[in-house]
């Protein structure tokens, strides 16, 4: 199966996979900050290199933090919580 | 009228069709699977803009048939979605699940043709009442509740409509044409109306039912169920209620909302159900900002969204349909027993999540654009914010968590997880292929469009815009994956009201209701005879041009029902709701037979 043994020769090289999705990362916004205009930008801050970067992690870590922030306030509860209805 | 003679409706295709399928067995009934929504989509796709089917009832016309660019596009994908959805149910036995989601795509038909706010209003209840089977026949302990809920939900919705409309008969003296409403100073029946539409669009307050529902529905029942009623509200609102100042602000607090629930849920299905409300906001957020531009893109992020959608649902449904389950802590490490349905799925989790060549990208960000072109920035930023949570959870924690991640799997589901039988994934297959097709080749999309597209996705500030936001959520997702793993909880969200509100009620209640149900049933004996003859003699004033030959013997059946009614009220509630659905299909499909015959 080639989807199979495709998923599993990147497996086997974790660390060669991670160090080239990191230099991708910084490619995007070396790329972003040298290559794109800025004539599509709507917002002063969009101006600055790699603001969407940024965006794009800070949101990522808020929306993770804020909803289990939300859920320890009483609202994951365990599955038999409403009995069987 | 001559070309009216001509005119068949697409939903009294498919009516016919669900009529068949019982009758059916083996390869005659996958050949009949096959044609009839085929069958509906090459009529949609024959017709041209105009009115049609205008029928006479007592002293007024009803319109069953507006065709213009707006009912179109939504024609297309929804007849569209038929298609998909019978080919990945082409293996269920069940005759009952045929012509249930049939007769549901009928109603969503029926509303996005309908020329006025009587015959909206009946296909609205036709899809309600037939898409609850697709909850019931799944048979599990918890399904019978879930439909019930379902039902009690939108039932309040569809009074809250038909007293919009009513109210709105008295206010125009009996214009109930379905145009525009005045959405700077809306009255009661707007907001009546509007309360419905929002309703079925799952808005917050009013959405708990979906999650709830879709998730309890059967596998091949809730890929039917996450493209009709949602998008049928969004056409409804995009014809009612386009340029609502109150739609932007609440589009945008859906799309975060959906996105929040989804980082705490379990069941993967259930947090695609999340995700739903989320994109709908998008849509609704749309039609809240009303501009041309803005209206073609919640017209082409909901084709995108319900082939993505769908999609999505197929692959979470063929673990369900292989393994039994659908939690992230019963799954796990996957990719070796089902490669392909991760393929497929993982294709739905790039087009919902907007990367470039895929669906999302191009009709997503018409919106958002436009969000910004008018100055909406915390709206447009806001939807972006969604952006990032949708890749999240629908393009990596459920593929990660199913394939990959620590395998939860127990013995006996790792043995019988397999990708599913070959209708299941020839159906991902297509739409996958048409998911990539639409990111890459926008002219079929952008020409369907109600008005003229100015609009080019495939900027270099676009594109890198959007693969800095979505890597940089991966990097964030990798980083914090130990906070993001699920745990076997569920999520109180506003169905605890009525779940727990209904368990008070009933237990105040239980003698006065005991006491309601010997008397109702002593009155359907009584006055359920009488009230079928005066049925009978109503239809038969009406439809005696067509059919007056018939009226005496319809006469004595219907005598005869009134005994049978009594004791099939006894039975189970869901019978009788099934009786009273096939007795309203029956009754339309007679009157549009005779229509056609003799307009």
């Amino acid at each position: 199966m080639i989807i199979v043994r495709f998923i599993e020769f990147l497996r086997n090289r974790l660390r060669t996979v991670i160090l080239f999705c990191l230099i991708l990362l910084a490619l995007l916004v070396l790329g972003d900050w040298l290559l794109v205009g800025r004539e599509h930008a709507h917002t002063a801050a969009e101006r600055w290199p790699g603001f969407w970067s940024l965006f794009g992690f800070a949101v990522c870590v808020v929306i993770i933090f804020v909803s289990k922030w939300y859920g320890r306030l009483g609202i994951m509860k365990p599955e038999d919580y409403y009995g069987d209805d | 009228m001559a070309m009216t003679d001509l005119w068949m409706h697409p939903a009294l295709t498919l009516l016919l069709g669900a009529a068949l399928v019982p009758f059916l067995r083996g390869r005659a009934r996958s050949v009949l699977l096959v044609t009839v929504p085929v069958l509906a989509f090459l009529q949609v796709l024959a017709m041209e803009p105009g009115i049609y089917a205008s029928v006479s009832f007592l002293d007024r016309e009803l319109v069953f048939g507006r065709v213009d660019r707006l009912s179109q596009v939504f024609g297309h994908i929804m007849t569209l979605m038929c298609i998909l959805g019978s080919l990945y149910a082409l293996h269920v036995r069940n005759p009952a699940e045929h012509a249930a989601a049939w007769t549901y795509v009928a109603g969503s038909l029926g509303v996005i043709y309908a020329g006025d706010y009587l015959v909206l209003f009946l296909f609205w209840e036709l899809m309600a009442f037939s898409s609850v089977f697709l909850i019931w026949l799944r048979r599990e302990p918890g399904s019978p509740g879930a439909g019930y809920r379902y039902l009690l939900v939108h039932v309040a919705g569809g009074a809250a409509l038909l007293g919009g409309i009513i109210l709105r008969w008295q206010a125009t003296g009996g214009d109930l044409t379905f145009t525009g409403l005045d959405v700077t100073n809306p009255d009661l029946s707007a907001w009546l109306i509007l309360a419905g539409f929002l309703l079925n669009a799952a808005v917050p307050p009013l959405h708990a039912w979906l999650p709830d529902a879709y998730s309890a529905a059967t596998v091949t029942g809730s890929v039917f169920l996450c493209a009709f009623t949602t998008k049928t509200a969004v056409y409804a609102l995009c014809r009612g209620f386009a340029g609502m100042e109150l739609l932007l602000p609440l589009g945008t607090v859906m799309a975060i909302y959906g996105v929040v629930y989804a980082v705490l849920e379990n069941d993967a299905r259930k947090l695609l159900a999340y995700h739903i409300i989320s994109q709908v906001g998008y849509m609704v957020a749309g039609v809240g900002l009303g501009t041309q531009m803005a209206i073609n893109g919640t017209c082409a992020h909901a084709f995108a969204h319900i082939l993505y959608k769908g999609l999505l649902f197929m692959g979470t449904g063929s673990v369900l349909q292989m393994t039994g389950k659908s939690r992230f802590t019963e799954l796990g490490g996957l990719y070796r027993k089902m490669p392909w349905a991760f393929v497929f799925t993982l294709v739905g989790g790039l087009s919902i999540s907007a990367f470039p060549l895929f669906s999302g990208f191009v009709s997503k960000s018409m919106i958002v654009a436009e969000g910004f072109e008018e100055g909406r920035t915390w709206a447009a930023f806001g939807l972006m914010l969604a952006s990032s949570g949708t890749f999240l959870h629908t393009g990596l924690k459920v593929p990660y968590f199913i394939w990959f991640g620590r395998n939860n799997c127990s013995p006996e589901t790792w043995q019988r997880a397999a990708d599913p039988p070959w209708n299941m994934m020839a159906a991902m297959a297509v739409t996958s292929v048409l998911c990539i097709g639409i990111g890459c080749y926008t002219p079929y999309l952008y020409n369907m469009l109600p008005f003229v597209v100015d609009y080019h996705p495939y900027t270099a500030y676009h594109v890198s815009e959007t693969l800095q936001i979505l890597l940089f959520t991966a990097l964030g997702f990798f980083l914090f994956l130990k906070w993001l793993v699920p745990t076997p909880t569920i999520s109180l969200d506003m169905d605890w009201f009525y779940r727990m509100g209904g368990r008070a009620v009933a237990a105040a209640a239980r003698g006065p209701i005991q006491a309601a149900d010997t008397f109702i049933g002593e009155c359907y004996r009584l006055v359920g005879l009488a009230g079928m003859l005066l049925a009978a003699r109503a239809s038969a004033w009406f439809d005696r041009r067509a059919i007056d030959g018939a009226v005496d013997g319809l006469a004595l059946a219907v005598r005869g029902l009134g005994g049978r009614l009594r004791r099939v009220q006894t039975g189970r509630l869901q019978v009788n709701i099934f009786s009273a659905v096939a007795v309203i299909v029956l009754l339309l499909v007679i009157y549009f037979i005779a229509y056609t015959l003799n307009p």
